[in-house]
């Protein structure tokens, strides 16, 4: 955990009073909603179909259990009982009244809680693997790294008035948990050949109408020159990003139109201006940072305990351990994914209660330690296997146990037409239909591991271009009509889907999926083979076929 | 519009010229940066001071010449989306050096202040006479910064360190 220090909370404390003035000059009218708009947004504040939304950052998905409960205070006292987890680490409360907001800040900073850019044309939450720090091989605790940019990122004054917004994401495994390909820069972690941290920087992707993968603008930057070299791209971006058309605005068309090439010399030009300058960072910078993440205390425990073994009789708790639960990088620890995907229920919400009562089984089981991944699902990073069956048990009776981590119906989608008011059509639902046809653990077993993402409009919240399957909800005629893609993917091999056939109409998504996985249980070579291989083996014709030969 | 310098309201000391104004014998004069580029010479001869209007659109390397001979450099926020002349200003500041008065011009509003000290503005063109009066009390809204910057205030990272440097003294 990393822990704010006086500093830290100074500076949030002060954000909160400076909306709270905010707000009052916009409710006395001294603030037209023009000019709100902006300051409202550099708070996460949207105006949406109902109400306000709120949307507070969760960096790098790392929450304490007081932190937590604080979410859920706020879902009970100034919402509606519940919260949304979204694809980059926040959390959205789609039921708050704009006077009460400054109150909600003010409750969230005192456990070191913000929303600050989780909105707006600036830098955005920074994200990272939801299981940083306890990840088998990683190169080292991409937080350090990650809370380093999030502080320099933070009230930046250059910065704040971008072309777009422009997100960050960092990873240190190999398996890319982060989908750092489709940020604006994804950073990676890595060590040179003289044993030195560093990271391999990515820039320019993004999803959205014009979805780009990112490329490698520097193979190499080292660690205490990074936030020099993502100054230098953000200073050229600055200048020259598009602000004539928004759609054009991100820094994934700025590199498209100039070419990575044209663009990486700009930024090489402009980093070597500044990067013997006060953005150098030297370790002890880096270890003050390293010294306020506190680590566990870890037991030495077995490998396999009796609990477990015992446990492994009952179909039902090797069920859910084979989906939720992954290996720790200490013996006798896993790492448990919590399913925020019940059948039938909305992808990514948490109630209050749930929320109180995993940060008790936090505080019970996993060192206080909560974690948030971007495919709407919690995590619990440090669990004693011996205490797995006991935590599964307590996990069930809140609903929180659905064995279907990875699967089908471990579907991401965004709010949709339910709230959103930018979108053309309805994603929740979709995505409930979906649990519900899938929800035979069997059959979705059999499956195996297949991502679906879903949309409610172009700008692609719910991910669906990288979706195993991608479903993308547009308007046509009045009408909402939905594109499938296959074949997408958000991890280290991202790739973008394609397009199976012409769009179709709410009530028959659910069964154009299934079609494209008896499609898939036909064409695969052998169970093992995953979805995404055997799109990969033959491409996307022979579903085409199947799919629409009887429509 | 009131014009806030040193942190106060003040008069503006400097004329306004359009691209086909003509010129004044005397007095101050801020000229678009078309008109500066292409009368440089005949301008700079004169006996008033003479600033500059520099569109946020415009390499501002292309200024670096005159940067020693003009007193006032102002750049434009079209609308205070626009956050192309934030760079601008740390790059006269930080890179060339320039310290004659920079100030901001389009809409200024009272949220930007914090953001335009840090990045070197010292005058203000503020567009409600309501936040050029709480400009003072708007530039001190916040203590801690995390960025360093051309206006020398002391880094969150860098007080950490001088903190832990004087606690170690004692131990």
């Amino acid at each position: 955990m990393y822990a704010y220090d006086e500093i830290d909370r100074t500076l949030v404390n002060e954000r909160v009073s400076e909306f709270r003035d905010q707000v009052k000059r916009r409710l006395s009218g001294e603030l037209t909603e023009d000019e709100f708009k902006i300051l409202r947004l550099q708070n996460g504040v949207y105006l949406q179909l109902h109400a306000y939304m709120f949307r507070v950052a969760i960096p790098y998905g790392t929450l304490a259990t007081n932190q937590l409960r604080a979410l859920a205070h706020v879902a009970r006292k100034y919402d509606r009982g519940y919260g949304h987890f979204t694809t980059r680490q926040n959390i959205q409360f789609n039921w708050i009244k704009l006077a009460e907001l400054p109150d909600a800040l003010e409750d969230l900073a005192k456990v070191g809680i913000h929303a600050m850019q989780t909105s707006g044309n600036n830098m955005r939450n920074v994200t990272s693997d939801q299981w940083a720090g306890v990840a088998p091989g990683e190169i080292e605790d991409p937080r350090i790294w990650s809370e380093l940019i999030r502080q320099h990122t933070t009230l930046h004054p250059e910065f704040s008035f971008l072309p777009r917004k422009f997100k960050i994401a960092i990873t240190a495994s190999d398996h890319d948990r982060a989908a750092i390909k489709i940020h604006d820069i994804g950073l990676r972690l890595i060590r040179n050949e003289k044993g030195e941290t560093g990271f391999e920087v990515l820039v320019g992707g993004g999803l959205g109408r014009t979805p780009f993968i990112a490329k490698t603008i520097k193979h190499f930057v080292h660690g205490r020159d990074i936030l020099s070299y993502i100054e230098a791209i953000l200073r050229v971006y600055n200048q020259y990003g598009r602000r004539d058309n928004i759609y054009k605005a991100r820094i994934k068309i700025l590199v498209h139109e100039l070419g990575i090439e044209k663009f990486s010399r700009e930024v090489e030009e402009e980093w070597q201006q500044i990067r013997n300058s006060s953005l150098q960072i030297d370790d002890e910078v880096i270890e003050d940072i390293r010294s306020r993440f506190t680590y566990p205390a870890y037991e030495k425990l077995p490998h396999m305990p009796d609990e477990l073994r015992q446990a492994a009789a009952d179909p039902d708790f090797e069920a859910w351990r084979k989906n939720s639960v992954a290996p720790h990088k200490v013996q006798g620890y896993s790492i448990v994914t919590i399913s925020l995907k019940p059948t039938g229920g909305p992808p990514g919400d948490a109630t209050a209660k749930q929320m109180d009562a995993l940060a008790d089984l936090a505080d019970q089981y996993s060192f206080g330690e909560i974690r948030v991944g971007h495919e709407q699902n919690l995590a619990l990073p440090h669990v004693a296997k011996r205490d797995l069956p006991a935590l599964w048990k307590a996990l069930d009776k809140l609903g929180l146990a659905t064995p279907n981590v990875n699967l089908i119906t471990d579907i991401i989608a965004c709010p949709g037409l339910d709230y959103c008011s930018l979108a053309n059509a309805r994603s929740i639902p979709i995505a409930q239909e979906l649990t519900r046809r899938f929800a035979n653990h069997e059959l979705a077993n059999l499956i195996g591991r297949l991502h679906i993402n879903i949309s409610g409009c172009i700008n692609a919240c719910g991910h669906h271009h990288v979706g195993h399957i991608g479903i993308l909800g547009v308007e046509k005629n009045g009408e909402e009509v939905y594109q499938i893609t296959i074949g997408g993917r958000a991890d280290e091999n991202a790739t973008l889907g394609t397009l199976i056939g012409p769009g179709v109409k709410f009530d028959e998504v659910a069964d154009v999926v299934e079609d494209v996985v008896e499609a898939y249980l036909a064409l695969r070579e052998r169970p093992e083979e995953l979805f995404m291989d055997t799109v990969k083996r033959l491409g996307v014709e022979p579903f085409k076929e199947r799919v629409y030969a009887t429509r | 519009m009131p014009l806030v310098s040193g942190g106060k309201i003040t008069g503006d000391g400097f004329v306004k010229l359009a691209v086909d104004t003509p010129l004044p014998e005397g007095g101050d004069i801020l000229v678009p940066a078309e008109r500066f580029l292409a009368e440089a010479d005949a301008l700079l001869e004169r006996s008033g001071k003479v600033g500059v209007i520099w569109p946020n659109n415009r390499d501002i390397a292309e200024l670096v010449p005159y940067l020693g001979k003009v007193a006032a450099v102002a750049l434009v926020f079209p609308t205070f989306r626009d956050g192309r002349a934030y760079s601008q200003a740390r790059l006269l500041r930080e890179r060339y050096n320039y310290r004659g008065e920079l100030r901001a011009t389009g809409q200024v509003l009272r949220d930007q202040f914090v953001f335009m000290l840090r990045a070197g503005f010292d005058a203000f063109e503020v567009k409600k006479q309501a936040d050029a009066e709480a400009f003072m009390q708007t530039a001190k809204r916040y203590s801690v910064f995390y960025q360093p910057t051309g206006d020398g205030r002391i880094t969150a990272l860098h007080r950490r360190m001088q903190l832990r440097h004087s606690e170690g003294v004692g131990t």
